[in-house]
């Protein structure tokens, strides 16, 4: 293994030799080895990769890596001129530009200059620097004995000094102070944030219960119209047989998230289909109530599926199944949006839907079970 | 009054010498220089989560400026012509300012995000090296433990980070995590409310999360990532088996110079991917997936990679909802409470338990500065398998639409399938990587006691074929060598002994022309000895 030079550190032949490093008459090397033998360190193998300077070889390597520097500053200067350049322009239109160039014109020279400057570096450090190994001892040992002992024996007297164990009014003073202290760190930050999640607001209605729907609460009692994303009301004749619409509550602001529990889909079910609907609400009573919360052939499930809170909304016309592309929990249409597939467990709600006498397409009222993921004290139903 | 002329050359020695009388630095100075470190590239993964970290510090802090993570509706007026006129955030108005008006912010984002790719993607593939290797043994255990927390810490971040665009991804992943909030038992809705100010998706939840993302979590981050780094210096790094290598010593290079020059050129050329991906490659393009509605969602719905693995646990999940009644009152426990938040919870205490489990197995108290071939640890390196084998499928399950639309597979057997590979792959990965390392453990003893194939058949009088084998040591009369194993590469094949001769140096021509042994010239006629036919 040592070809190389070994360096005569001295530590190998138990006598140590008094080297001063302070003695001007020492070469570099001398000092670095007295200094690498203070270090337990030995270095075994120390071996230039070009022994006679100036040859071929060396040069050749000076040159890649002279090269590989100048590729850098070469694509640093594009990065910055391309950077600087009218290239960019802050406007998107459709289409292909001279400007869609830009981004991929920047990460190309921004990364050939780094990686010039990376595999330069690489390359002087790999192939012009001597070939070394070194061999460093290692103690796996604790402290010592007497050190532990000094420690033990300090943290003692300090004990000692404080003398807290025969004061015991103070230490149960600080002990009281302490937890109330403490008791002030958690109530504070918990405090500032803690909110009831069951009463908002000073009409107190449970928000785990209302949703955008509610006509008491948003409407003055009136029923609420289904609108469109752009708030145009909605008329049966709007959705084709087969087809599906996604509705919000036709209320100030009822299409944003502010009301993120109140989405829902609008279905209008081919007459088998809705045939085969009706038949199942008495299944699941609670769709049945009132007359059944289907309107003629129509029905609305909410938007907000049952697991995660994903918009459910992937309508399969030919199964009628509705599918979450999040977690891929699937709801049959048919069966009062049972879940048939995927990590949901329960039923999407269905919204009561009716017609006003203008012929625009109502909620009779707000959903009759709480709306989106489960949570521990959901009511069962 | 005379001026004094300044000497240039004696500079830097009167600035040591300034330095010295005031901070004392020249002993540390030398023994830091001095350091020995082995060298091996696996110990460079670790590496790349780190300048992976300065770069998501320096890019981060270039999009900070610009970024505004207030959840006010804004009309959008931008460059980006197909959403203008459209009601957004200003979140997300700024995230589009960031990508189309501000000169080079497209390329910072997608830097940004690939960075925090590569950050998660080097922490796991740093820790499979950790753990294969035994190099989380004592007396390094701590070491190992903040590396899990950081896993952890990087996993929020990031997600904080992805939640902040607003965009309709980032969105939906944002309400999926307020589901999983509610899913907690009991205070599952006052966790909810109290971080989202309310109900979902309220008003203040990206600004808590940007203070999160660009100050809290990188501040621990910072604070864990200088102490593990400082603990390596400090306990030393472990080093492979080897000529000379034992449990007492370090063999390496020392720090300075050219250790550190190394270091300096992979940060270059880790810097360098991260702008050739950042430039070239396109990374969560939001302008594409508008602004976030709850009642907007696209197929093919994708976290971040690193969170890929929850997203599939929560996909395989049966419909398992749990409901009982305590005094009178119905209860339930969500199905999604078991795989994103007890999985993860098993999955943070497994593995901080991990290190001392193992330890205590074994009765092992004594220290480790040597690492372990994985084969030579089958029990373990199986038990890690089989770990991957269960992440991978839940990684794999994860985006099951995409495959079952690519491949043209029913997407129910695709969840089915990541059913039964949840609890067939891992302990049949665990079987074969154990049958594996034993076999090569038996291949290693097997070139030690016979020697390295040589590839050339030797026809014997009786007519059998056999193969010579070179001894790696002196033989018997057998053949037989008698080396003991020494947890170290064994050569296994003859070029490694350097058999296959002088080889040619040189990209295009050969650096030197190999010397030619004199041609003998043939032996005269009568001194040939005649072969009877």
């Amino acid at each position: 293994m040592s070809t190389g030079h070994v360096s005569a550190t001295g530590t190998e032949s138990g006598a140590v030799p008094t080297v001063d490093p302070t003695d001007p008459n020492l070469t570099y090397r001398e000092v670095l080895d007295e200094g690498l033998r203070r270090d337990e360190i030995e270095v075994v193998h120390y071996e230039p990769q070009f022994p006679v300077p100036g040859t071929t070889a060396e040069r050749r390597i000076e040159r890649l890596v002279a090269f590989l520097f100048l590729l850098s500053g070469v694509a640093a200067i594009a990065f910055v001129v391309i950077f600087v350049s009218k290239l960019f322009e802050p406007n998107y239109e459709f289409g292909s530009h001279a400007s869609d160039w830009f981004t991929p014109l920047l990460g190309l020279t921004l990364g050939l200059a780094l990686l010039g400057l990376g595999l330069g570096v690489l390359v002087y450090g790999k192939k012009l620097l001597p070939n070394e190994i070194a061999i460093q001892q290692r103690h796996n040992v604790a402290s010592t004995p007497e050190n532990r002992a000094l420690a033990v024996g300090t943290l003692g007297f300090i004990g000692s000094e404080l003398a807290i164990q025969r004061r015991p009014l103070i230490k149960g003073a600080l002990g009281l102070g302490g937890l109330g202290l403490g008791a002030a760190a958690i109530v504070v930050p918990v405090g500032m944030m803690i909110k009831d999640p069951h009463n908002s607001g000073p009409d107190g209605t449970d928000p785990y219960m209302t949703t955008g729907w509610n006509a008491e609460k948003f409407n003055n009692g009136k029923p609420i119209r289904l609108v469109r994303e752009d708030y145009t009301e909605i008329k049966p004749e709007h959705v084709s047989t087969g087809g599906q619409m996604t509705a919000f509550p036709g209320i100030p602001g009822g299409v944003t998230n502010e009301f993120a529990d109140s989405p829902i889909l609008l279905i209008h079910l081919r007459d088998d289909d809705a045939q085969e609907l009706r038949d199942n609400l008495h299944s699941y009573p609670v769709n049945a109530q009132d007359g059944g919360s289907m309107w003629n052939n129509f029905v609305a499930y909410s938007k907000i599926c049952t697991h995660a809170g994903c918009p459910a909304s992937l309508y399969e016309q030919q199964t009628n199944r509705l599918l979450c592309p999040c977690h891929q929990s699937q709801f049959l249409i048919t069966d009062n949006a049972r879940p048939i597939f995927g990590p949901a467990a329960r039923r999407l709600p269905m919204l009561a839907i009716g017609v006003d006498e203008e012929g625009y397409l109502i909620a009779r009222r707000d959903f009759d079970v709480s709306v989106g993921p489960a949570y521990w004290e959901r009511p069962s139903s | 009054m005379k001026r004094r002329k300044l000497d240039v050359k004696a500079v830097p020695g009167v600035v040591a010498n300034a330095t010295d009388e005031r901070f004392k630095v020249a002993g540390p100075l030398r023994g830091i220089m001095n350091k020995v470190f082995p060298d091996h590239w696996s110990f460079l993964l670790g590496e790349i989560a780190l300048f992976s970290f300065i770069i998501l510090l320096l890019t981060g802090t270039f999009l900070a400026l610009f970024f505004d993570p207030s959840m006010t509706e804004v009309v959008y007026q931008g460059a980006y012509a197909p959403l203008r006129g459209q009601e957004m955030s200003h979140a997300y108005a700024t995230s589009l300012d960031l990508s189309f008006d501000v000169r080079g912010g497209l390329i910072m984002r997608q830097m940004h995000h690939w960075a925090a790719l590569l950050f998660m993607a080097a922490i796991i593939v740093h820790m499979f090296r950790i753990f294969f290797t035994g190099a989380y043994r004592k007396p390094r255990e701590l070491n190992w433990i903040l590396g899990v927390l950081l896993f952890w810490l990087g996993f929020l971040e990031g997600f904080a980070g992805y939640s902040l665009p607003d965009d309709a991804l980032s969105g939906t992943g944002l309400r999926i995590a307020s589901g999983i909030v509610l899913s907690i038992p009991v205070i599952g809705t006052w966790v909810m409310s109290s971080l989202f100010g309310g109900e979902f998706p309220g008003h203040v939840i990206l600004d808590r999360f940007y203070i999160l993302h660009v100050f809290l979590i990188p501040l621990i981050l910072l604070a864990l990532i200088t102490v593990h780094v400082t603990l390596v210096f400090i306990q030393k790094h472990t080093q492979w088996p080897g000529p000379g290598r034992t449990n007492t010593n370090v063999i390496g290079e020392r720090f300075v110079p050219r250790y550190t020059i190394k270091q300096a050129g992979f940060f270059m050329i880790v810097f360098a991917v991260i702008a050739f991906l950042g430039g070239l490659f396109q990374i969560n393009p939001i302008w594409l997936f508008g602004p976030y509605r709850a009642a907007v969602v696209s197929a093919g719905s994708q976290p971040d990679w690193y969170v890929m693995f929850l997203d599939g646990s929560t996909r395989l999940m049966p419909a398992w909802e749990l409901t009982f009644s305590i005094a009178g009152h119905q209860y339930m426990i969500p199905g999604i409470f078991w795989p994103t938040v007890v999985l993860p919870g098993i999955l943070t205490v497994l593995p901080l338990l991990w290190p001392f489990i193992e330890a205590r197995k074994n009765k092992d108290k004594t220290y480790h500065n040597l690492l372990q071939r994985p084969r030579d640890v089958p029990n373990r390196t199986a038990l890690g398998m089989m770990c991957i084998a269960f992440y991978v499928v839940l990684l794999v399950s994860g985006g099951n639409d995409i495959l079952a639309d690519k491949f043209n597979i029913s997407l129910n057997a695709t969840t089915w399938a990541g059913r039964i590979a949840l609890l067939v792959a891992p302990p049949l990965a665990y079987y074969i990587t154990h049958r594996i390392c034993l076999g090569l453990q038996q291949h290693d003893r097997e070139v030690l006691a016979h020697g390295v194939e040589t590839g050339i058949i030797k026809r014997l009088p009786n007519g059998a074929f056999v193969e010579i084998h070179q001894p790696l040591a002196p033989a018997d009369e057998h053949g037989h060598g008698s080396l003991d194993y020494v947890g170290w590469t064994v050569p296994k094949k003859m070029n490694r002994l350097g058999a296959l001769g002088p080889a040619i140096r040189g990209f295009f021509k050969p650096v030197e022309v190999p010397v030619r042994p004199p041609a003998v010239p043939p032996a005269p006629e009568s001194e040939r000895e005649k072969i009877e036919a």
